[in-house]
Order: structure tokens, then sequence, then C-alpha cells
């Protein structure tokens, strides 16, 4: 029997929430590593029993954890990010140089085809991997070696590597997405990288169709597809079709366009899904309505999909890694809320229902489906 | 033998129930203590000194004898009743945010 397994980090634990394809009931086990905030957990697509989890506080630093039994047991693995090469700097909020300083893991992401090879996108912005299931970690280091690097400059929320997307085709090309410098690309396994950020267009910035700068939320792809990419941008959700070379607006008639995830549907590739906010400094859904969108056209045609979700006095916030879909033959759709809630949809966004509702705030989800 | 007391979260990560006993070659230093509990118990490394300057999380305390040893040189000798085992050496979590 097929099956769906949902990987929740908060702000004070993990959580995995597993069901049936029917989706209807659900087990919830956790809190896991608990009162120790999890940005991010996620299974290999190789070997769907490997999860990666990063862990962390204030007080004791970073850790990461290895299950090699579907979340059951964990193992602490390797937490050394060093920064490779001679010290740099980029800038600071005060524009002075600044040094890279380690401080979380924002996101891990597993190979498409070995279990033991993961990448992990850190804060100040770097992109680590670990072909030892996360014994050792060393750094691509030639993405800050960019002549861009020196003048990236830290969001609101930390200067993160949050994005990491693997080519299905090209094994040898992928995509990160740095806040705020923007999107980047290698196309021979992380020796050489470029900013491909043509056609973004941020007001915030002194340039706004700068090389990079952009606050670029999130990217995704279909695994279908792999030239086609979507973004959510801080402002703005935009998609390529050319693997980034370019990228037009397809905001359309979306309430806001302000907002974190992107998702793509697992069987449809130009059905993408995003949670429109108010704005970036009222983080909460226009109207306190908690409404998803959905576009079936490759965006600028949205349609609201709110069957089950709140539809007043809703102020919650949808963070990026907060979305994911499975692929059971009806898509299901899943999404946590800094307000603990886990909803999900098991008929593609048509309607919706709470796995849970009172966790710590939630910062990602992953689903994970079983054969 | 050294006794060390570590916090809650740092006890579950190490898989510890109560205190941790060392023993130490040489003099019962902050270093040579902390040195002793990663080599024994290496999921704690870095969770107590930042791996590259060696120095002490921002957000935790070293106590013993009813003293603040947090800012004592990690060279510096423990007090004799940490060094005897009399005394724990006390890894605390500074009372900060939620």
């Amino acid at each position: 029997m097929s099956g769906v397994r949902v990987l929740v980090g908060t702000r004070k634990g993990a959580f995995v929430l597993t069901s049936d394809e029917r989706r209807e009931k659900w087990d919830v086990k956790g809190p896991m590593f608990a009162g120790w905030e999890i940005y991010h957990l996620k299974g290999s697509p190789a070997d769907p029993n490997r999860l990666y989890a990063s862990q962390g506080t204030g007080w004791f630093g970073q850790l990461i954890q290895r299950s090699d039994d579907g979340g059951r047991t964990w193992e602490p693995m390797g937490n050394e990010f060093g920064y490779e090469g001679v010290s740099r700097t980029h800038q600071w909020y005060d524009g002075t140089p600044h040094p890279w300083e380690f401080a979380r893991v924002w996101h891990l992401e597993p190979s498409l085809t070995d279990p033991d090879t993961v990448y992990a996108g850190v804060e100040d912005a770097a992109l680590f991997r670990s072909s030892d299931g996360a014994k050792t970690w060393e750094e691509l280091p030639a993405l800050r070696d960019h002549d861009s690097a020196p003048s990236w400059q830290p969001g609101a929320g930390g200067m993160c590597l949050h994005t990491i997307v693997l080519d299905p085709v090209k094994p040898e090309r992928i995509f990160v997405a740095i806040s705020a410098a923007g999107v980047f690309r290698t196309d021979d396994t992380g020796k050489t990288w470029r900013p491909v950020n043509r056609g973004l267009q941020s007001e915030g910035i002194p340039d706004s169709d700068a090389q990079v700068g952009h606050c670029v939320h999130r990217i995704a792809m279909h695994q279908s597809r792999p030239e086609v990419m979507f973004m959510q941008k801080h402002w703005d959700v935009m998609r390529s079709d050319d693997a980034g070379e370019s990228w037009r607006e397809v905001s359309g008639n979306l309430p806001s366009d302000f907002g974190f995830p992107i998702e793509v549907h697992a069987h449809e590739p130009e059905t993408i899904y995003v949670v429109p906010i108010k704005s970036d400094s009222e983080h909460f859904p226009p109207d306190g309505k908690l409404r998803v969108y959905r576009s079936r056209t490759g965006g600028n045609e949205w349609e609201a999909l709110t069957n089950g979700l709140p539809q007043e006095n809703c102020y919650v916030n949808v963070l990026r890694d907060a979305m994911a879909v499975d692929s059971l033959d009806s898509c299901g759709v899943y999404f946590g809320t800094t307000g603990g809630q886990v909803y999900a949809s098991a008929d593609a966004g048509d309607n919706w229902a709470p796995i849970v509702r009172d966790l710590p705030a939630v910062m990602s989800v992953e689903a994970q489906t079983l054969s | 033998m050294i006794r060390v007391v570590l916090p809650a979260h740092l006890r579950t990560l190490a898989r510890v129930d109560g205190e941790v006993s060392l023993h130490i070659e040489g003099p019962a230093t902050q270093r040579s203590v902390l040195d002793a509990l990663e080599a024994g118990y290496p999921m704690l490394h870095g969770t107590i000194r930042d791996h590259d300057t060696q120095k002490r999380r921002a957000f935790l305390r070293f106590f013993a004898c009813g003293e603040d040893l947090s800012h004592e040189p990690p060279d510096a000798p423990l007090p004799d009743a940490v060094a005897k085992g009399s005394e724990p050496f006390m890894v605390v979590g500074a009372m900060a945010g939620g």
C-alpha cells in the first residue's frame, strides 16, 4: 500500500506525519529534538528511509542529524562547516566589509541518486556538500569566488543560501538562491557559477535590474522539465523558460505578489502554487484569509483555493520551505504556518484539512511518497 | 575523576543521564576538561565551543564551586575541588530567550 510521510521542521522540534494514500487519517510522531530549531529536514529521493535534518539553537549551535529508518531513530553527524580559502568579506548592513561567519544550515538537499551525498545551504551564504552521509562537509567555494560576492548583502533574515535545486537531466547543473543576492547556476558541478537573474526587477535596490542584489525567496522546477523555473521573489512571481537565463513576471491576478514558497504540481508542470502574503512588513495573508493560489497555466491566471482554510481572522505566515507536494496519482499539497498548523490537500488543492493545528511555528514541510 | 554537569539538551544529545565522569591527564583546566569531554562524546563538538575559534559559545556559562568561571583563561587551573572530583564543573545554558 502506498502512503505519504510529511516531514515538518518547527521552531521547537521535528515532527513526522504519516498516512496511507487516502490521506485522511494521520499518525503524528514528535517532537523529535524537542526544544531545538529544525530549519529543514528532507529525505533522499534515492532511499526514502534516509533523512537528513538541520538542528540548532543559539545556545548550542548547529547540528546535523541523520536517520536511516524513516525518522524512527536518528544519529548526530558532522557539524563542522568551515569556509574554504582565504578570509573574504561581504557587505554588512552599514555598507562595510564583513567577514563570512557561519550561523546555521537553512536547507538540506539530498542528491537525486546517491543517499550519501547531500548539499547544505548555509548562512552566511555558501554551499556545502557531504559525500559520506553527512559525516564530513566541504564547501563548494567557487560560489563565493564570484566577482559579485563582496557586494552581497544580508536580507532581514540574514544572508542565507536557502534554496538548492538539482537538475535531474544535467547532474552537473545546480541552482542556488541567496537572500539577498539572487539565483546562481553552475553547469560544472560547482567549479564555476554565474548569476542568472536577468529580467528580475526589484524596487528595493538602487539599480532595479542589477545582476545581483535581488531578494529571491524560493525557486522551483518540475522534474520532467528542468528548463522551466518558477520563482517567488520578495515581490513578484516569476518564470523562466530557459533555465534562469531570463525571467518574466507571471504574478497576473494575484491579490499580492509578495510571498515565500512556490511549488509545482507533481504531474502537471504548468500547475503551480503560491501563498500570497500582504506585504514585506505585514507578514500575513491579505484580508485575514488564508488562500493558496493555483495557476494551471504556468502563471498569470490564478485561482484562490479556500475550501477548508480559515477565511477570517487568520494572520499567520507560510515560510519559504514550508510547502511541498507528494506524487500520488491525485497530487497532494501540504503547507505549514507560523501558527503551527499543517494543512493537507489530497486533491491538488481543491479541498484542505489540517493534519495538526497546534505545533510550534512551522519552518519547513517536505513530503515523501512511499510505495 | 572530573565530574561534569551538562545542560539537559546536551545530556540528551550525548545520551547520558546525570553527571559525566572524565579522567584527565595533567592539570584540570577548562581546555583539558572540554577536550576530554569532546573526545568521549564526539557529538558535543561545536556545541560548547566554536569549531574554529574554540571559544565558549556566547549563551553558555561555566560554573564551579559557586563561582562563574566563564571568563577565566581556558588554561587556568580549575579549583582543587573540581580537580579532586568533590565539586562538579558545570556547563550551564544562559537564561536567555524562550
